[in-house]
């Protein structure tokens, strides 16, 4: 299945910073999410588009997760060429990851 | 136990301007907060001070007080803003003007002054947080430098009774921190109370983006309303609990998985969200719904502030040019690949010089690139848009007129070409220790 079954996303940025936040629909999913929505699959789905880190933060006091993507943003809000100047959009992307079914 | 309701009243320069007259009118509110100011937002309200001194206000300001001063001086709501940007003394006078003209008195409007901090920025030697560089070597395209501001001088003009209050650069959730404190009188040291409120504010601070608007996605998430969304309210107790809600009968919706989007939107490491008034730390919050639209908060909590205030800074960076072209058809995809090529070869052959240049095809892969945007079939229409960086605003000019000149150039059916271009006015920041930052408030009483 893919992640929008059982998780909702939320995108924002900070300069070239992305952050974009995978909240479980229902608050048995968490684990699911954090299992397999590692930062090392965010960093690869994202490919050319993240360049630097993307790090991982856990909530579980929320059922969600929070990716910080580094130099994922052309050079942000203020300088880009890219048509979505603030990357909001890359939370419908996210929402397309695999991830094992249930 | 003593309640406050604070409402939010703009989520951008731009944003809706009736949620806030509804709110106002509705929402049984003691405080309208506005928060108009993007990073960028500054940076190009510098530009217009410097050509005109009584300038580099939000250009909305004037509308927005005409549409809710009125009903707040009635129900003795009191508005905070930012919408001061570079300027907010000749904000303050604008907001006396408005005020004076729909003939309201008893009024004492003040304007928070001491973010610009150009001048001290130029003298000291500071390194930009993001690249490491020296700011010095921005020197000459330096546009502005504003340090984030805490809720500390809000505080000092609440304090002195002041009904409207205008400011330039203050950290976003401040603005809603400074009056929570006030109103219950929070030790400007009890970092748990602090980091609350920051939760608080961090929620409000969006406006429609808690109630339900950047949210909708139809078959998964449903929103009502969302042409005439409520702005978000908070009923704040004196022990920090709030109640996230909107006016009854307005659209959107006010649920966990809304005040969940909100509470992480533009946050990195949510234990350490650093403002000038505290570090505040949301992994304790916890949501609950306690009936439809109202969403309760509890559990922030927060460390010492850092002592350091973020300054951004504004610079001249380089030019954008860009130019659009529509192909429709059969083999719409096809025409905007060869427009495409036709225009990197024509800007190579006459030598236009570009730092960075991107040709997307709009409906098929301009937002994610080719890797994440699978299409089983050709879309009906395509738009090619090409967009490059430049050092002048001549070379600028040229990326635009080589999408132009398809017209009768390139391939069949091009359609609907358009082009522009824009200086690039990029922000960068820096750390400066607080005690550099004295803020002032200045008042004027409208009897």
């Amino acid at each position: 299945m893919i992640l929008r079954e059982i998780a909702h996303s939320r995108t924002g940025d900070k300069g070239n910073t992305s952050n974009i936040s995978v909240i479980a629909f229902r608050e048995e999913d968490y684990k699911l999410l954090e299992r397999y929505v590692t930062a090392e699959r965010v960093k690869a789905f994202f490919s050319e588009h993240v360049k630097g880190e993307v790090v991982r933060y856990c909530l579980p006091n929320i059922g969600a997760l929070n990716f910080v993507m580094h130099n994922a943003l052309g050079g942000g809000v203020t300088c880009t060429l890219a048509v979505d100047i603030h990357g909001k959009s890359l939370s419908s992307a996210i929402l397309e990851m695999d991830i094992p079914a249930k | 136990m003593k309640k406050m309701r604070i409402g939010s009243g703009a989520g951008y320069s731009g944003d809706r301007i009736e949620p806030a007259i509804e709110l106002a009118e509705k929402g049984n509110i003691d405080y309208l907060v506005f928060e108009c100011l993007a990073e960028r937002t500054i940076a190009i309200a510098q530009q217009l001070k410097m050509k005109d001194p009584e300038q580099g206000y939000d250009p909305l300001l004037a509308e927005r007080m005409e549409a809710v001063l009125p009903v707040c001086r009635q129900k003795r709501v009191k508005i905070i803003t930012n919408m001061g940007a570079a300027n907010p003394l000749w904000g303050m006078k604008k907001i006396v003007e408005v005020a004076k003209r729909l003939k309201l008195g008893g009024l004492k409007i003040a304007a928070v002054m001491g973010d610009d901090m150009l001048t001290i920025i130029r003298q000291g030697d500071y390194t930009i947080s993001e690249n490491g560089v020296k700011v010095s070597e921005l020197e000459g395209r330096l546009v502005s430098a504003n340090a984030y501001l805490g809720a500390g001088p809000i505080l000092e003009a609440l304090r002195s009774g002041a009904d409207v209050i205008i400011t330039g650069r203050v950290a976003d959730p401040s603005l809603f921190l400074a009056p929570i404190i006030h109103e219950f009188g929070w030790s400007q040291e009890d970092w748990t109370k602090l980091g609350q409120g920051i939760v608080i504010g961090h929620l409000l601070e969006c406006a429609g983006q808690v109630t339900g608007g950047y949210f909708a996605d139809p078959g998964y998430k449903e929103v009502p309303g969302l042409a005439r969304l409520g702005f978000p309210l908070a009923e704040v107790s004196e022990n920090g609990t709030a109640v996230i809600t909107k006016v009854p009968g307005s659209g959107g919706r006010v649920t966990p998985a809304t005040c969940k989007e909100q509470l992480l939107y533009e946050i990195h490491d949510p234990s350490s969200y650093l403002t000038p008034d505290v570090v505040a730390d949301f992994t304790g919050v916890r949501l609950e719904q306690i009936q439809e639209d109202h969403v309760m908060i509890q559990g922030g909590r927060g460390k010492p502030k850092t002592g350091k205030l973020k300054v951004s800074i504004g610079y001249v960076d380089s030019y954008i040019g860009e130019g659009q072209i529509s192909y429709a058809g059969p083999g719409a995809v096809s025409k905007g690949r060869l427009a495409r090529q036709i225009v990197l070869e024509r800007l190579k052959l006459t030598g236009v010089k570009v730092d960075e240049i991107r040709a997307d095809l709009i409906g098929v892969d301009s937002l994610h690139g080719p890797l994440l945007s699978r299409t089983s079939s050709d879309p009906y229409e395509v738009r090619l848009r090409v967009a490059g960086r430049t050092a002048s605003m001549r070379e600028a000019i040229r990326i635009g007129s080589e999408v132009e000149t398809l017209y009768t150039n390139g391939p069949a059916g091009g359609a609907g070409a358009t082009k522009e271009t824009r200086e690039v006015v990029a922000m960068l920041s820096t750390l400066i220790p607080g005690s550099l930052v004295k803020p002032e408030v200045h008042y004027e009483v409208i009897t």
